[in-house]
């Protein structure tokens, strides 16, 4: 880390900020190394199973709900209240229906397919900073882990597409597959900005860098530079998610369901479920990068700041996450969708560009010391 | 058939290539269930990687035969079963055949019944335009759009209940002027529909005309050239956007169209966003001809004169045209003097416009088709009758 | 593919850059005000608003005969609806009364077949017929399409 940009020194920090949750500390305490080292990751593993898949059911009841406003309609409002279950009730319906395979579709990657997008989310989760203590491991190339997983998503979709012997599959596996390489790689230079910035690869350690005022953020810390990252992180991580404006991939007016026409059943669910984990950890990384993660927001006013702070950094992530969130949905449900080669041109004729420019200016800052105080 | 045998057979329409690119090209079956075809259209594609090569339209999956039926009938019978033709601007269907029996028995209209008639159609085609903007934006995956669009089209339907009695299949208007009067509140309500047309006109201009996806994604995109445009007799929007000057409204005038001042948009290119354009500005100049409409209605008077028992049409053949929200329609009949008429033909615009697809669609993106389409304005049940 | 050149006025990246912007977010701004304006929901909660539907009052639903107070219709077997129905809905099935008058015996009404164009109420010259603003015709019963409009014979 770089001592000059943060006001605390490392002890200081680890004092104010433990890494350790007390639930593992007790477990550690009571139990020899080996052992706790297994319960605690089966309890982590627990907590995420479970917490990702109330986050997907939740956050498809949220795009349903939000979409529906958007579109002068009420949305889900008869299961449960406000609707809250309908996602449950459309999951258990989708649990109960035939796993339908078409002729001539390759059985084996047919089924790995949905597997593999769903479990790379599921992976991706364990580096993300919810508090200071509550992450399941931090290390210390958290984002190039990340960056890895994240990749590893199109596998599912190009596999998807390749199995399903149909050729819009086909089409939207080609399409994502070019789009995913694309983005992903102005996605990982808006990474390294942060990197570059914070002088660590760890998530944590991004979030940390970050302390002070609103202004400490890196999405104002680094003059333009950040903001500039930041923009270029929500157009690329939406094409990376395959949320419209540059949904090609599943693209319904064309392509009918794109690389999951062919999957019915729990194979579509798993799709389904790891996009929406997936738009959680893009709003998640989003947060830890530029918003100041688990902190809370500081305005420089005491009475203000001290309320704020009494708020658990945990509520703090959840709220600048489901703003990012919220960010996605509006811009889902406003714009058209963008031609494949359009996208392609907005990819390597102007965000690559863009990115890689502004990383250079922020390598430039970041060495002079530039930054806002 | 093995997967090897069906790579031989063509589909449907093409012939076997000559460009030499068999071996890039595959074919794609778009429809009759497909998001994008508005209904049960087939297209079949012929494709290079994401190029279409070419497209063969297959439609007939909603043929009722619909003309043949109205050889069995009265004219008057047949009236009804014109709303199903082009569902979205039925009462420009209905008013081609009562002109068509007015002409042939000398029936006269009353000023009265012929301002509804013009009322009601221009807020038809408003209507029209209005659903098929919020398809456009939709097929373009502005799926937003559709809603805003049907909200506006609901107003004027929920009018059309009022005054016709049913929404869709409006059956209003019969030979020598309408079924009944209109409400008391008719002026009123159109005046209020009118206002909501002009915001809604606004918010559509600042939403999708403007913005930036929707501009790189139609100009220069699907450009229909004039010439050919008016050899597969394209009309309506899509010709108009050719930049040929043609609107049965003004140049081959019916009911009382000329009194009214209105323009015929044109557009330049001939492209999707000419198309797009041109219809916008065809719900504008609709509202003007409304409000000059609405401006001299009749305070009273008959809504229809004299009612005949039977509608015998005099041995002969009569062609009229009007045009419908999607371009001109026209019905052909030939009568032998008896109650029910010999033939009976349609002439639709949604066929002729969606021949010229093929021809358009060539070279474009697989996305661009869509767009290509949406931008014709097709309406199924029209096209197979 | 394009044989015309479009005519687009071209505009410098920075210019692009400036309108691409602004129009997006104009888009942006028009989508978040309807979400921030509930009242602008247009959604019916249709089962549960059955009680305040409201129909225009010449909405065209099922046929149907009025009947008077006395329970009298005023149908007189002439058959004019059934001529002038286009899809053969209407079947008159007249009988004689005691004065070996035609009467009717039976209007049969094969809901399936009607396209609720009113056409058989305009024909009618005894105003027997009505259209109904009934509308919630579905049904698993064959027997529900196929409807006897009249309660008793005609005198």
């Amino acid at each position: 880390m770089i001592a000059s940009l943060h006001s605390l020194t490392a002890a200081e920090l680890a004092a104010r900020y433990p890494a350790t949750h007390p639930v593992g500390d007790w477990v550690r305490a009571h139990l020899a190394p080996a052992g706790a080292f297994t319960v605690n990751a089966l309890i982590a593993l627990a907590l995420t199973t479970v917490f990702v898949s109330l986050t997907a059911l939740f956050l498809v009841w949220m795009e349903r709900k939000v979409c529906a406003r958007f579109q002068l309609r009420l949305g889900p409002n008869r299961v449960g209240p406000f609707g809250l279950l309908q996602t449950l009730a459309d999951g258990l319906k989708l649990f109960l229906k035939e796993s339908f395979m078409p002729r001539e579709a390759d059985f084996f990657v047919y089924h790995l397919a949905p597997l593999i997008p769903i479990t790379s989310s599921f992976m991706v989760f364990c580096v993300l900073p919810f508090d200071h203590n509550i992450q399941i491991a931090d290390p210390q190339g958290g984002l190039v882990y990340l960056a890895a997983f994240l990749g590893m998503g199109v596998f599912g979709v190009l596999l998807a597409g390749w199995a399903s012997n149909n050729k819009y599959s086909l089409l939207g596996a080609l399409r994502s597959g070019a789009q995913m390489i694309a983005y992903e790689i102005s996605y990982v230079l808006c990474l390294l900005l942060i990197v570059l910035a914070s002088g660590s690869a760890s998530t944590r350690d991004i979030v940390l860098a970050q302390q002070g005022t609103v202004l400490d953020w890196w999405l104002f810390k680094l003059p333009g530079c950040g903001a500039l990252g930041f923009i270029i992180f929500i157009i690329s991580s939406t094409a990376e998610l395959h949320r419209a404006p540059f949904d090609i991939a599943e693209a319904e007016s064309e392509l009918t369901g794109g690389f999951h026409t062919e999957y019915s059943g729990m194979g579509f669910s798993m799709f389904f479920l790891s996009e929406y984990a997936n738009l959680f950890v893009a709003s998640g990384l989003g947060a830890t990068l530029f918003l100041g993660g688990f902190l809370a927001p500081q305005f420089g006013f005491g009475p203000l700041d001290r309320a704020l702070e009494l708020v658990p950094g945990c509520v703090w992530f959840m709220l600048k996450v489901y703003g990012l969130v919220y960010l996605y949905m509006w811009l889902r449900w406003t714009f058209p969708r963008l031609r494949v080669d359009q996208l392609m041109s907005l990819e390597w004729k102007f965000l690559l560009p863009v990115a890689l420019g502004n990383l250079a200016v922020a390598a430039v800052l970041v060495a002079l010391g530039w930054l806002l105080p | 058939m093995s997967a090897l045998e069906s790579s031989i057979v063509l589909p449907p329409g093409f012939e076997p290539a000559t460009d030499g690119r068999e071996g890039e090209a595959y074919y794609l079956n778009m429809g009759p269930q497909h998001p994008s075809t508005h209904g049960v259209l087939r297209l079949v594609v012929r494709l290079d990687g994401e190029t279409v090569l070419g497209v063969v339209p297959h439609p007939g999956y909603v043929h009722r035969g619909i003309e043949k039926m109205g050889e069995n009938m009265s004219v008057l019978q047949y009236l009804h079963h014109t709303d199903r033709l082009d569902y979205l601007s039925s009462l420009g269907n209905s008013l081609s055949i009562c002109l068509i029996v007015e002409r042939a028995l000398g029936l006269g209209v009353p000023e009265r019944a012929d301002y509804i008639r013009v009322i009601l159609c221009e807020l038809q085609r408003i209507a029209s335009h209005m659903l098929w903007w919020g398809v456009f934006g939709m097929d373009l995956g502005a799926i937003t759009t559709f809603f805003y669009g049907f909200r506006d089209h609901e107003l004027i339907t929920q009018l059309f209940e009022e005054v016709c009695g049913a929404r869709l299949t409006l059956n209003y208007f019969r030979p020598g002027g309408v079924a009944q009067d209109v409400p008391a509140d008719f002026l009123a309500k159109v005046q209020v529909i009118l206002e909501q047309t002009r915001r809604s006109l606004d918010e559509y201009d600042r939403l999708l005309t403007k913005n930036v996806i929707i501009q790189e994604r139609t100009h220069g995109i699907g450009v229909l050239p004039a010439a050919t445009a008016r050899s597969y007799g394209c009309s309506g929007a899509v010709l108009r956007a050719s930049g040929v000057d043609y609107d049965v409204r003004k140049h081959d005038s019916y009911s009382i169209y000329d009194r009214f001042a209105f323009d015929v948009p044109l557009g330049r290119n001939g492209d999707c966003f000419d198309r797009y354009e041109v219809r916008m500005r065809e719900m504008a100049q609709s509202v003007r001809i409304l409000e000059q409409a609405v401006a001299q209605f009749p305070a009273a008077g008959p809504w229809r004169s004299k009612e005949l028992p039977q509608y015998k049409l005099p041995a002969g053949s009569w062609f009229r045209w009007v045009e419908a929200a999607r371009g001109a329609f026209g019905t052909f009949i030939v009568s032998d003097g008896s109650l029910k008429p010999v033939r009976i033909k349609n002439r639709s615009p949604g066929f002729s416009n969606l021949s010229v697809l093929d021809e358009i669609a060539r070279g474009a993106k697989l996305a661009d088709l869509v767009t290509i389409l949406s931008s014709l304005d097709i309406v199924v049940p029209d096209i197979d009758r | 593919m394009s044989q015309h050149a479009p005519a687009y006025p071209r505009r410098s990246l920075a210019r692009y850059l400036i309108d691409a912007t602004k129009s997006l977010v104009t888009g942006l701004g028009i989508t978040g005000r309807y979400l921030a304006h509930p009242k602008e929901v247009v959604t019916r909660e249709y089962p549960d608003n059955r009680t305040q539907l409201r129909f225009a009052e010449r909405f065209r639903g099922p046929v149907t005969m009025p009947h008077d107070e006395a329970g009298e219709h005023r149908c007189t077997a002439c058959g004019l609806c059934e001529k002038a129905c286009p899809n053969g809905t209407i079947s008159i099935l007249a009988t004689r009364n005691l004065a070996d008058k035609r009467v009717l015996g039976q209007l049969v009404y094969h809901l399936g077949q009607c396209s609720f164009c009113g056409l058989c109420v305009e024909a009618c010259p005894f105003d027997a017929l009505r259209m109904s603003h009934e509308f919630e015709l579905a049904s698993d019963q064959k027997a529900d399409f196929e409807r006897v409009l009249n309660h008793k014979e005609g005198r």
